[in-house]
Formats: C-alpha cells, sequence, structure tokens
C-alpha cells in the first residue's frame, strides 16, 4: 500500500512542474506587460520603462525568472500582486471562500435536480418525461454560461423583480467576514435578513454554474441506472416481492451511483472553470473574478499563483481519489 | 406495486426549493449607492493612476489645495483659500483654510486641524526619494507625479508660516495650478502616517486612508463593496446622504440590470449600444456632458510617404467625418477639427477643417507623386475607449474613404496592451488612437501628445516634432496669463490644421445614467463622479 502511495505521490511533481511551467508560459506569451498597462495611452520615457521592468524584476530571461519564481513557491512565497501590491497568497484566502461557496451550492443544485431527473428518465425509459428530461439537459449542457447567466438575470431579476442581478449579498447588510462564507457569517452575525439576503444572491449564479453539471450528471445517472435495472440480482429482488422504491433506490441507484460519483468528482475542475465565467457577470468576488482581472492587468504574480493554488487543489482531490480508490479496489492497488 | 414512488415525491419539492424566490429587502435611508466599474488598485491617492481608483479614494475622502469646481475645468480655492503666483511664474505662494479636520479611525484620532506641515509632507513623500515615508509600501511609485514630470517642475515646497506654504518652481510653468488640483495632489495627514509609524504598523496608513475628503472610509469588501459614511465634519459641509456605498460590478450589463431594478442609483460608464433603451427609461434620467477628450488618426511622419504634408492633407480631405460621426458615434459627439475639445479655453473656432473633397484630395496625391494612389496600413483601435466607441468601424469607414481616391488601406490591429507599446515605439504608419483630459489644462493635450519630448516617450503616436509648434506651446506654459496663453494656443492649432500630422475625428459626449430619485448629480468634466452634494428623494 505504502508503494502504492508513494507511487501516486511521485505522479503529483511531474504535474505540479507542468502546472507552474504552463501557467508562466501562458501569461508571459500573452501580448503586453505590466508596465505597459500602467501607461494607458500616455507615452512613456524609456527611462522610466527600464526602470519599472527592473523594479518588478521583467527585466532578466525568462528562465531566469522562471526558476527565481519556483524556488520562491518552494520557500512558500507567491510573491505579491503588480497592481495591489498585496501578497497573492492573501488576496487568495481572502477571495476563495466566495467561490468555494458558489460552487458548493452549485453542486447541490446540479446533484439535487440531476439525480433524480435522472432516475426518473431511466424508469420513464422513452416515455414523454424521458425525452423532456433528456432534451433539456442536452439544451443544458449546451448552453454557454455567460449567455444563460444574463438570460437568468434578465428574466428572473429584471423582469420578474424575485432576485437580485448580481453580487454576494445586498449592500445595506455590513457583515464582518469572519469565515469568507457569507452563509455562515450572517448566521453568526445572528442577523437573519442578511442571511435571506445572502441565500437570494446565491441562486442564480449557482443555477448558472450548475447546469452543465446538472446535465452530466442527470445523463450519466439515467444510463447508469438503464444498465443496472437491467441486472440479474434487480429481478431477483423484485420477484422476491420487494417494494418498488426499495428496489428501486437501494438496490438498482445504489450501484448505478459508482460511476455518477466518478463523474461528480470530474466536474470540481470544471466547475472551477465555470466559476471564472459566472463569478464575471455576477459580481462574485472571487478567486473567478479576481482571475479575469489579473490577465487584463498582466498581473503575472497573480495569475501564476492562482493557476497554482487551483491546480494544487484540483491535484489534491484527484490524489485523494485516487487513493481511495486503491483503498476500496485491490486491483487498482496492484497494477 | 407501491403506486408512488419517492421521488415523485420528492421532484417537485425539489424543484421548488430550487426556484424558491426572497424578498428584496428595501435599501436603508439616506444610502447612495453607486455601480462602480471595478476594485481600486489600493485606497491611497499617490500611488495610482486610474479613474477607478481616483473615483474610489481621491474624490469621496481626499481634498486637493485647489480643486475643479464640479461640471467645469475652472479651479476653485479648497484646502487652500487663496494663493499668489510671483511675476515670473516661478513662485506659488497657498493660504491655507483654518480649521479643517481630518477623518479618524480605530487607531487614529487626529490631535490637530490640517496645517502646513501636511502640505509640505504630502509632496516631500513624492518627490523625496530620502523621505523617510518614501519607500514605505515595498514596490509603489508614485506614478502619476512621475508621469506628469513633477520632478523637472518643482524644485522645493517650504512652510512659510503654520498657514502658509510655498512652492518654488525650476522654470515658470502656467498649467502648475491645475496639475495641483488632480488627484495625486491629494493632501494626507502627517501625523496619521507618524503616529503609524510610532505605533509599529507604518503601512497602515498607505491601507486605511484618513484624508479630510466628505465620506470617511467605513469598510471595504475585497471586489464586492465599499463602504464610506458621511464626514460630520466636513469643511465644505456634511454630505447629504448618510452612507455611500460603491457596488462593484465589472459587466457592463450587469450594471444596467442594477440600476433598473434599483440596486444601484447610479451607474459607471455604461454601454454606448444601451443608451438608447436607458433615455426610454421613465425611472432614469442619462444625464449627458461633452467629454474632455479627442479621438484621432495619426500618421506616423517618420515613415515615408506620411512626412510629405500634401499626403496627410490628402487623406484628411478623402475622410467622410460627417458619416462616421454618424453611423459610428450616432450623434454622440461632434465632429473634431482641432486636436482640443471645444469646452477647453483657447479653443480655436475660426479654424476651417478640411472640407470633404475627394477630388482636390486625389489631385494634392497627384502632386506629392501619388496619382495612382499607395497602399497604407491603418492600426484600429480593438478596444472601445470613451473617445471613439467602435475602432474597427471607423477603420472600415475610412478603407472605403481612402479606396476612393486610390489609397489601398489594410486594416491591422493587436491586443490593446501590445497595440499601444507598438504605436509608442512607432512600429505603424497610420494609427488610430485618442485621450482623455487630466486636468482641463490645455498643455494637457498640445504637449503630451504633440510635443518634441513626447516623440520619446511615445505619447506624440505623429511623432511629429515642429519647431514653431513648440515654441509657441512651450512659451504658453511660461507664460501666467490665461488671456495671453489663450492666443499662444490659437497660433499652435492654426500651424497643427496646415501640418495635418493627425486627422482629427471626434470628441464623443459622456453619458451617466442616474435614477431619478437621486437628486443634485452633476456630471464632472474630467470624467470623476461626485456624491457629495447629492441626496436621495424617497420614491413615491
Amino acid at each position: 500500500m505504502l508503494a502504492f502511495i508513494l507511487r501516486r505521490a511521485a505522479l503529483v511533481v511531474p504535474t505540479f512542474i507542468g502546472v507552474t511551467l504552463l501557467a508562466f508560459a501562458l501569461i508571459h506569451l500573452i501580448p503586453g506587460d505590466p508596465v505597459e498597462n500602467l501607461s494607458g495611452e500616455r507615452g512613456m520615457d524609456p527611462a522610466r520603462r527600464e526602470r519599472l521592468l527592473h523594479e518588478f524584476g521583467l527585466d532578466r530571461p525568462l528562465p531566469v525568472q522562471y526558476g527565481e519564481y519556483i524556488g520562491n513557491v518552494l520557500r512558500g512565497d507567491l510573491g505579491s500582486s503588480l497592481t495591489t501590491h498585496e501578497r497573492v497568497l492573501d488576496e487568495f484566502l481572502t477571495l476563495f471562500p466566495a467561490t468555494i461557496e458558489l460552487a458548493f451550492f452549485a453542486m447541490l443544485f446540479a446533484v439535487g435536480l440531476g439525480l433524480p431527473a435522472g432516475i426518473l428518465a431511466a424508469l420513464k425509459r422513452n416515455t414523454a418525461a424521458d425525452y423532456a428530461v433528456m432534451g433539456a439537459s442536452l439544451t443544458g449542457y449546451s448552453m454557454p454560461i455567460f449567455w444563460w447567466a444574463l438570460l437568468l438575470i434578465l428574466f428572473f431579476s429584471v423582469q420578474l423583480g424575485w432576485t437580485p442581478v448580481s453580487g454576494r449579498i445586498a449592500v445595506e447588510y455590513d457583515v464582518p467576514a469572519a469565515t469568507g462564507f457569507m452563509l455562515i457569517d450572517t448566521l453568526k452575525a445572528g442577523d437573519l435578513g442578511a442571511f435571506r439576503s445572502a441565500v437570494s444572491h446565491l441562486i442564480l449564479p449557482s443555477i448558472a454554474l450548475g447546469t452543465i453539471p446538472l446535465a452530466v450528471i442527470a445523463r450519466m445517472t439515467r444510463s447508469a441506472m438503464l444498465e443496472v435495472l437491467r441486472e440479474d440480482y434487480v429481478r431477483t429482488a423484485r420477484a422476491k416481492g420487494l417494494p418498488r422504491w426499495r428496489v428501486i433506490l437501494v438496490h438498482a441507484l445504489r450501484n448505478a451511483l459508482i460511476p455518477v460519483i466518478t463523474v461528480i468528482g470530474l466536474q470540481v475542475g470544471l466547475l472551477l472553470s465555470g466559476a471564472i465565467l459566472t463569478e464575471t457577470i455576477f459580481s462574485w468576488p472571487g478567486v473567478g473574478n479576481w482571475l479575469v482581472h489579473g490577465v487584463q492587468s498582466r498581473d503575472y504574480p497573480v495569475v501564476q499563483g492562482g493557476i497554482l493554488l487551483i491546480a494544487t487543489l484540483v491535484i489534491s482531490v484527484n490524489l485523494i481519489v485516487d487513493l481511495l480508490y486503491g483503498v476500496v479496489n485491490p486491483r487498482i492497488r496492484h497494477a | 406495486m407501491v403506486n408512488r414512488s419517492p421521488v415523485r415525491r420528492l421532484l417537485p419539492l425539489a424543484l421548488l426549493a430550487a426556484f424558491a424566490t426572497l424578498p428584496l429587502a428595501a435599501l436603508g435611508k439616506g444610502t447612495l449607492v453607486y455601480c462602480s466599474e471595478g476594485s481600486p488598485e489600493g485606497f491611497q491617492p499617490q500611488f495610482f493612476t486610474t479613474g477607478t481608483t481616483f473615483d474610489a479614494v481621491s474624490v469621496p475622502m481626499f481634498n486637493r489645495l485647489v480643486e475643479f469646481e464640479t461640471g467645469t475645468t475652472n479651479i476653485v480655492p479648497a484646502l487652500a483659500e487663496s494663493w499668489t503666483i510671483s511675476p515670473d511664474g516661478k513662485t506659488y505662494t497657498f493660504k491655507l483654510r483654518k480649521g479643517v479636520k481630518f477623518h479618524s479611525n480605530a487607531n487614529f484620532t487626529p490631535t490637530r486641524d490640517f496645517n502646513a506641515d501636511d502640505v509640505v509632507f504630502s509632496w516631500n513623500r513624492m518627490a523625496d526619494e530620502n523621505h523617510p515615508f518614501h519607500k514605505l509600501t515595498a514596490g509603489q511609485t508614485f506614478s502619476y507625479y512621475d508621469d506628469m514630470g513633477m520632478k523637472n517642475i518643482v524644485d522645493k515646497v517650504e512652510k512659510v508660516d503654520e498657514y502658509t506654504v510655498r512652492f518654488n518652481l525650476k522654470r515658470p510653468e502656467a498649467p502648475f495650478l491645475a496639475d495641483m488640483a488632480m488627484d495625486f495632489a491629494s493632501i494626507l495627514s502627517k501625523e496619521y502616517f507618524e503616529a503609524m509609524l510610532k505605533k509599529g504598523t507604518p503601512n497602515a496608513a498607505d491601507v486605511y486612508p484618513i484624508g479630510t475628503g466628505p465620506f470617511e472610509f467605513a469598510s471595504y469588501q475585497k471586489d464586492a463593496t465599499i463602504r464610506y459614511k458621511a464626514f460630520d465634519k466636513y469643511w465644505g459641509g456634511r454630505p447629504k446622504v448618510d452612507t455611500l456605498v460603491y457596488s462593484i460590478t465589472r459587466d457592463a450589463t450587469a450594471r444596467y440590470a442594477k440600476l433598473k431594478t434599483g440596486e444601484c442609483q447610479v451607474m459607471a460608464f455604461p454601454k454606448p449600444a444601451d443608451l438608447d433603451e436607458m433615455k426610454k427609461d421613465s425611472r432614469i434620467t442619462v444625464q449627458q456632458k461633452e467629454g474632455l477628450n479627442i479621438g484621432y488618426i495619426a500618421f506616423n511622419v517618420e515613415k515615408k510617404p506620411f512626412d510629405d504634408k500634401r499626403v496627410r492633407q490628402a487623406l484628411n480631405m478623402a475622410v467622410d467625418k460627417a458619416a462616421i460621426l454618424k453611423a459610428v458615434y450616432q450623434g454622440n459627439g461632434q465632429v473634431a477639427k482641432n486636436p482640443i475639445p471645444p469646452i477647453l479655453w483657447s479653443y480655436n473656432n475660426s479654424i476651417k477643417d478640411y472640407p470633404y473633397d475627394p477630388a482636390k484630395a486625389k489631385e494634392l496625391l497627384a502632386q506629392a507623386g501619388f496619382p495612382n494612389g499607395f497602399e497604407l496600413e491603418l492600426w484600429y483601435l480593438p478596444v472601445t475607449r470613451p473617445y471613439n466607441p467602435d475602432g474597427k468601424r471607423v477603420g472600415e469607414m475610412i478603407q472605403a474613404d481612402w479606396e476612393k481616391i486610390g489609397v489601398k488601406t489594410k486594416l491591422v490591429t493587436y491586443e490593446w496592451a501590445e497595440y499601444r507599446k507598438r504605436a509608442k515605439q512607432g512600429e505603424h504608419q497610420v494609427v488610430m488612437f485618442g485621450w482623455s483630459g487630466d486636468n482641463g489644462d490645455p498643455d494637457n493635450f498640445f504637449v503630451p501628445l504633440l510635443g518634441c519630448e513626447a516623440v520619446k516617450g511615445g505619447g506624440n503616436n505623429a511623432r511629429w516634432c515642429n519647431k514653431q509648434f513648440e515654441d509657441l506651446v512651450v512659451k504658453a506654459a511660461q507664460t501666467s496669463k490665461q488671456a495671453d496663453r489663450a492666443k499662444l494656443y490659437e497660433q499652435a492649432q492654426v500651424i497643427f490644421k496646415e501640418e495635418a500630422p493627425w486627422i482629427t475625428l471626434a470628441h464623443s459626449m459622456r453619458f451617466d445614467p442616474v435614477r431619478n430619485e437621486v437628486k443634485g448629480y452633476k456630471m464632472d468634466a474630467t470624467a470623476h463622479h461626485y456624491f457629495d452634494k447629492v441626496d436621495i428623494a424617497p420614491l413615491p
């Protein structure tokens, strides 16, 4: 087992190097630089330009800059933003809870609706209900997030006035950030109105972000259920005279869930990338919004650090899942 | 068989839960919410150069010695009650206002009023590299101070007495007073910085702002909201609203949606495409104001054949500006004939623009040795700018116009930062550009855009350095009487038009959509957003 863990952990090292290299190369490949970004239409004296490039450490060859960056990262130093001059890690940690909160509720929406919809479609195979669920999920899957988000805002917020347009909480609530999770913070502050406001602000972004995972989960659940329902043990269970719901939820669903859970796990990366679009449109103060702005202002440390932290997170989740598989399934462990 | 599965029973419930709605709480009384376009880079007025940061920092929380009267570029007293300029134009003496209070916060309560020490401190902190607070925040530079070339203008600042300061200049510089009204010249509290140093947290002074302005800092949630509260002891009179909130909303469509639902009462930078619909909305008033800007097309006179005045004039005459104004600016602008907008003093209205005359243009081209035209590259703006809503469309229309005189135009563009970088290095033949003024002094157009010195830094995209023009502009900067300066600038505009380093395209309008319950909001000339005189009327 130890050998298995070590083997898996060792694979993380090249992945990590690849991610840092890619993040570093991509942001430096985009035209423009942070110094140019300072000046706008105004001209900049070449001497001052040189001085600023030097101060930002951008006047040295790229491999040297990369080497130094990796050295700093290994010492736990992700550098400081070139625009705000705050530490990248601090900014990330301030904003990340907002992203987690959004991703969590998007997932809740996706699973909460996707599982029952998939089960329903499987049970009512080739009926109107099945076609409706599958058609809707295909539509949801094909919908670009920014477009879908704008439609949601225009309909539910502007037309019907049911939900707020954007932000995390109405402006009249000034809740001190204790954990960074708005729902927890508002409850901690004991302000029910603020809590309700926070919930209402979560609804549309969660739907926008959760729609694609919802579609994936619904389709996956349907096909997994269909497969399992054909199994002998399901027939046996029915033949034994078990109630139908017991057969479906206990005997069939439990086994059908295995591939579904794998898919849910895979959605984590998708959720984080979708969060970038969702956060931008809903002015959600999370890391996605922050990264987009970092790219626009060529804030190299922010982009590199942000990508690295998110990648580390995804890599860790995958590593843990891999190890868990190994624990559960000896065939993987000994492969 | 059991007839109802739990799935079937739960599904409608799940749907209901997902779409459940909650009532929106009403806004607190006396709260004004402004949908701003981005987060400030920090809460310090000297470090940064973006309008977004100025709107969030220097405008609500700080004052300058002199300021622009809201809505105009007239300079009015602020922290200085009056000033005198020596006859040689090299000494500015400011008499300071008495009884001006600084804000306070959890870590600092001022023990004294604003005085000359604060002015000297605020200036020397930027100017003197050995000042104990010059390098307080690692990596920060005093960008605007550098950009405005202050090092070459101000020699030193002295405290004459408790309420008098004197700025000694290295050379006469008439635009200096306007410079002092700019955001970077905001006055900080010396006492605050020293108190934070004593406490062992000197950086705090650059992070948590203490100023003399109409609003005090309350809190900031990164990328989400900034809160201010009215400063009771504001020397200019307490603001009418109790709380001012900036709701940071980067997406223009979302800002508009929030304005419609009343989540904010004033919004920044509407999308040009939304304006028509906004104007029809009975809940919203779209205020408009002539912009302090110019959109233009510059010929790189260092490259052939654009070194030939006749070619530049011909290309000027071949462009149907009126058609561009109609199609692209959709009436939200006016044709430009001078490099400065008409709202700026010294605008020479007697100048005649080149007429739209393709036949004459062809003739001029033939004289210059191009009877059959030639080929050129026109760089068009890749982004919407305040002075040009759609660079690509402008480019296409000019391409069609020039085609008529035999000039084949290849349209080229780059990513915006790359575009600027390459243009500043002079890689282009013909480039579309523009400018929004900083301070309402004509010098702020002529020198950074057309001065000889600006060729080096690339702000002068035409790379046009004309001795006669330069002499006039330099002389104007050294002349103290505005009427005399205006005459010099008027002459400079004559030379500019004759030499035609640019096609002056348009001056565009600016728009601030405001909800009707907002009273007393006035648009600013330099594109800032001021809320100290604004009130909120209860909804009917």
